[in-house]
């Protein structure tokens, strides 16, 4: 038993690998758009406030696989194609573009209304305002969430699985039905999902110490 | 209390507050640049909103003929039980997670430390492993061990223990947010504290949860998706059956598939914050949030 998993310790290795990149790129890619969204939300223009909302209200709350199957096999027919892996990456990123933006808006909204008055009481403009006293208290209050929200991300990429990328999930599965090892080799992946997600975990919350606000 | 407070003298509140307060009232020129960049910023949604307008029509996609079958009954009645299938599931799943959620608290909160170590890495666990491998699990390697119940449960089982450990979560933090001298006057009066637990803490927690546990369908609901995965007959697998029979309503029947979602769970998030505002208790559901 330990030798054939051994023997397949180099597929689940490569679909982990799968796994960390759609994750990662996806993570980059939805601080990207959050961070758009966030802004439009909190900025003096009411266009931009109402398509952030309904933006946020869209993909918070669209099912991550209704996505993907939508961009997946719904969109070539207005023939937008992206392939398999992109079209993951796409939804994952829209998808976690609206959880880091509610994140993000609500560390601004964590910012003391004192703090807020005080800029404005010295003079500065809405962009100076976010830039030098909201942003940076923001993002201090909202690791612990955004954390939540990679974590998300990295669990959804398994999602991947299902229109066909060999991520680990899926390398797993795959495993399993060329050499019928029942439970272990899903024991494997999952050790290894606990193991990333429990890393990122980890590094969140030495994130969150280095840059709290003592107060 | 009434006097004092009218001889407070009343300050009188910005009239925006909210979001509003992160920019003055602006001046003649200021309004300028607000009023320009509206003006954009509509054009630029407008151009969006006809661009993807305009890419649905060339391809065909805004043709009646390939909208038409949801005016049939036949197919309103198939998808209409399709998500009477994924409400189910969503309720048998809730079947499991609730209670589970409770016993994997008491377990995390409990002074024993191997029951409390053992309830840390079962929640640590299910919150760290993607719902589709639990499913896999359940689907492929278990029957192997003559574990092999009903596609229904095990779609939902999984689920089910998924929502367990986070739910575990808000009602731990349910508990822990109950004001200290509830536990030390039932101290008091003598309880044990399993008494104290069950009288005291764990009924006036609930109380406190039952927002976030609401906010909590949203992806119990998210998470019965996985359904399509293997080939349970929820909403999302049955659009894709209709598919397959209706091959050229493809966009159509995935776009209100998703908007069915979308408007359900908005729904259920409305209910939600609306007991979060009424009972002012929801300080746990921005931390629970997942995007599973």
């Amino acid at each position: 038993m330990v030798e054939v998993i051994q023997h397949h310790l180099g597929a689940l290795f490569a679909g982990l690998g799968t796994s960390l990149q759609i994750a990662g790129i996806a993570v980059l890619g939805a601080f990207v758009v959050g961070s758009i969204i966030a802004i439009c939300r909190i900025s003096p223009i009411g266009p931009l406030r109402a398509a952030g909302l309904v933006y946020v209200e869209i993909f918070r709350n669209i099912p991550v696989m209704s996505l993907i199957i939508l961009v997946v096999y719904a969109l070539p027919q207005l023939n937008i194609r992206f392939g398999f892996m992109r079209s993951v990456l796409v939804a994952l990123i829209l998808v976690g573009g609206s959880f880091v933006c509610e994140a993000l808006r609500s560390g601004v909204n964590a910012v003391g209304s004192g703090q807020i008055e005080a800029g404005r009481a010295i003079g500065l403009g809405f962009g100076e305002l976010l830039r030098l006293v909201v942003l940076p208290q923001a993002f201090r209050t909202v690791v612990q969430p955004l954390v939540t929200v990679v974590i998300g991300i990295f669990l959804s990429s398994s999602l991947a699985g299902v229109v066909g990328v060999m991520d680990l999930a899926q390398a797993a599965n795959q495993i399993n039905t060329l050499d019928a090892l029942g439970l272990s080799v899903y024991i494997v992946a999952a050790v290894l999902y606990v193991a990333v997600a429990l890393a990122i975990a980890w590094v969140g919350g030495r994130i969150e110490r280095a840059v709290r606000i003592l107060r | 209390m009434s006097a004092v407070g009218a001889s407070v003298p009343r300050v009188r509140q910005s009239s925006h507050m909210s979001a509003g307060s992160l920019f003055d009232a602006p001046g003649p020129r200021g309004r300028r640049v607000v009023l320009v960049v509206t003006i954009a910023s509509v054009l630029l949604i407008v151009a969006a909103i006809a661009a993807a307008v305009h890419r649905l029509s060339v391809t065909g996609q805004l043709d009646a003929s390939r909208w038409q079958l949801f005016g049939e009954p036949a197919i309103r009645l198939y998808l209409l039980k399709a998500l009477g299938r994924t409400l189910l599931a969503a309720g048998g799943a809730a079947l499991i997670g609730l209670p589970l959620g409770v016993v994997l608290a008491v377990m995390r909160l409990s002074r024993n430390r191997i029951v409390h170590v053992l309830g840390v890495c079962l929640v640590e666990f299910f919150r760290a492993v993607p719902l589709l491998l639990i499913i896999y699990i359940f689907f492929f390697a278990l029957p192997k061990y003559g574990i092999n119940p009903d596609l229904f449960w095990k779609l939902t089982i999984p689920i089910g223990l998924c929502a367990g450990a986070t739910l575990a979560e808000v009602f731990r933090a349910g508990v822990l947010a109950v004001p200290h001298g509830q536990r030390e006057a039932a101290a008091a009066i003598g309880l044990l504290e399993g008494q104290t637990f069950r009288i005291v803490l764990f009924p006036q927690a609930v109380r406190l949860v039952v927002p976030s546990i609401v906010a909590q369908v949203v992806i119990l609901l998210k998470d019965t998706t996985l359904g399509y995965a293997v080939s349970y007959s929820e909403l999302q697998n049955s659009a894709q059956l209709l598919t397959a029979i209706q091959p050229l309503s493809l966009v159509q029947t995935y776009f209100v598939v998703s908007v069915v979602y979308v408007l359900i769970n908005v729904a259920i998030s409305q209910a939600a914050s609306y007991l979060d505002r009424r009972w002012q208790a929801g300080r746990h559901t921005d931390r629970f949030a997942t995007i599973q």
